[in-house]
């Protein structure tokens, strides 16, 4: 019931936003086309001052993951993870969630596909990918969007979070579905 | 510490590679990841170009300030270096709903305001605010009431109820959320600016 309620609000909420500020505007008695392409400028050039920044996280993490030493990492993690109720199988997926979005979602899809939806494992990587965000991704983006080189302790703050959105999923599915 | 992760994320990579002989992974992961990067940010011109145009709109009827003034009883407590009614307060707003909604095309743009808004106050630095390290801790930890790929891919592998897991997606989100906020106002407090991270 609450869901699909919530589903509607979300199907809704794109066309909603499209018709009303446009009409607000009108009534407000703006040009409302010109004020809008004057706004959709900036759109391009917000979105290549990001290149430079994403070039640079996104070499590094490709790197990092393709050679194999994100494995070494996971292996490294593993006995703490078992220790908190994690199958070995979810643990890429559990390095890889704050690194890479498509990664992550390639592994959770992985997961749901051998182990089925409906699996402990199949859950567990569900809550995982519905939980946390990809931090360093939004980082990036976020920052590099207005020029700012260096993130102080927000870098610190998001991984933190992201850890704790990890133990939390791992203990949360245990306690219900186990 | 972004300097230290981003070396050590390459490094490793590179290091590893040499070890088990398949150094040729390198550059192929590294040119690939460099133009899928390009390709992202192209992407994202259309998207961005749509909802800050839209934002402009509203910026200008005076909506976001509105909004920004009916929800400044909260914001102003988690924000307390934006004053009260500032367009930043707005954006802020409007990305954490969308990001709720699950609509992460529109929050995007959205943050890219904010962000812009906070900048203007930060002076144009190269390092970040408070108010930013707060908004972003509260953007990357925030609870998705609809996670819809995840919800999407369960039904296409024939889940018997794909959306019993939002339960669960949001009491972890809000663990991750309540540390995320603690720990931002904790270091808010402990940090000394000027030093390099």
């Amino acid at each position: 019931m609450l869901l699909a309620m919530l589903d509607t609000v979300s199907r809704w909420a794109i066309p909603f936003l499209l018709l009303t500020i446009p009409i607000y505007g009108f009534l407000k008695r703006l040009p409302v086309y010109e004020t809008f392409v004057e706004g959709a400028e900036e759109g391009f050039y917000t979105a290549v001052k990001i290149i430079p920044f994403l070039v640079g996280m996104l070499v590094a993490i490709s790197v990092f993951r393709a050679s194999g030493a994100m494995d070494y990492a996971i292996q490294a993690i593993m006995p703490l993870m078992q220790k908190l109720g994690a199958p070995a199988e979810v643990m890429p997926l559990a390095m890889m969630r704050p690194l890479s979005g498509s990664g992550a979602l390639g592994l959770a899809t992985e997961l749901i596909k051998i182990y089925g939806p409906d699996s402990l494992i199949g859950r567990m990587a569900s809550v995982m990918q519905g939980t946390t965000d990809t931090t360093f991704f939004v980082l990036t983006v976020y920052f590099g969007s207005v020029g700012i080189k260096r993130y102080r302790y927000a870098l610190l703050t998001g991984l933190s979070a992201d850890i704790t959105g990890l133990i939390a999923s791992i203990y949360v599915c245990n306690l219900l579905f186990h | 510490m972004l300097n230290i992760i981003w070396l050590l994320l390459l490094a490793s990579g590179i290091i590893v590679a040499a070890l088990n002989g398949n150094i040729e992974v390198v550059s192929q992961a590294a040119l690939g990841a460099a133009k899928d990067a390009v390709e992202v940010c192209f992407n994202l011109i259309g998207i961005m170009a749509l909802w800050l145009g839209i934002m402009k709109i509203a910026e200008k009827g005076g909506l976001i300030q509105i909004l920004a003034f009916l929800l400044n009883p909260l914001l102003k407590r988690l924000f307390p270096s934006i004053p009260s009614g500032h367009p930043a307060m707005g954006a802020i707003v409007l990305n954490l709903s969308a990001n709720m909604l699950g609509l992460g095309n529109a929050a995007t743009p959205f943050g890219m305001k904010a962000m812009q808004e906070m900048q203007k106050l930060n002076g144009d630095r190269d390092e970040a605010s408070t108010a930013m390290c707060t908004f972003l801790a509260l953007n990357t930890s925030c609870i998705t009431l609809i996670p819809a790929t995840i919800i999407g891919i369960r039904v296409s592998y024939g889940s018997a109820d794909p959306t019993e897991i939002v339960g669960a997606c949001i009491f972890a989100t809000s663990c991750a959320t309540v540390v995320a906020v603690s720990l931002d106002w904790l270091l808010r407090n402990l940090y000394r600016p000027g030093r390099k991270n």
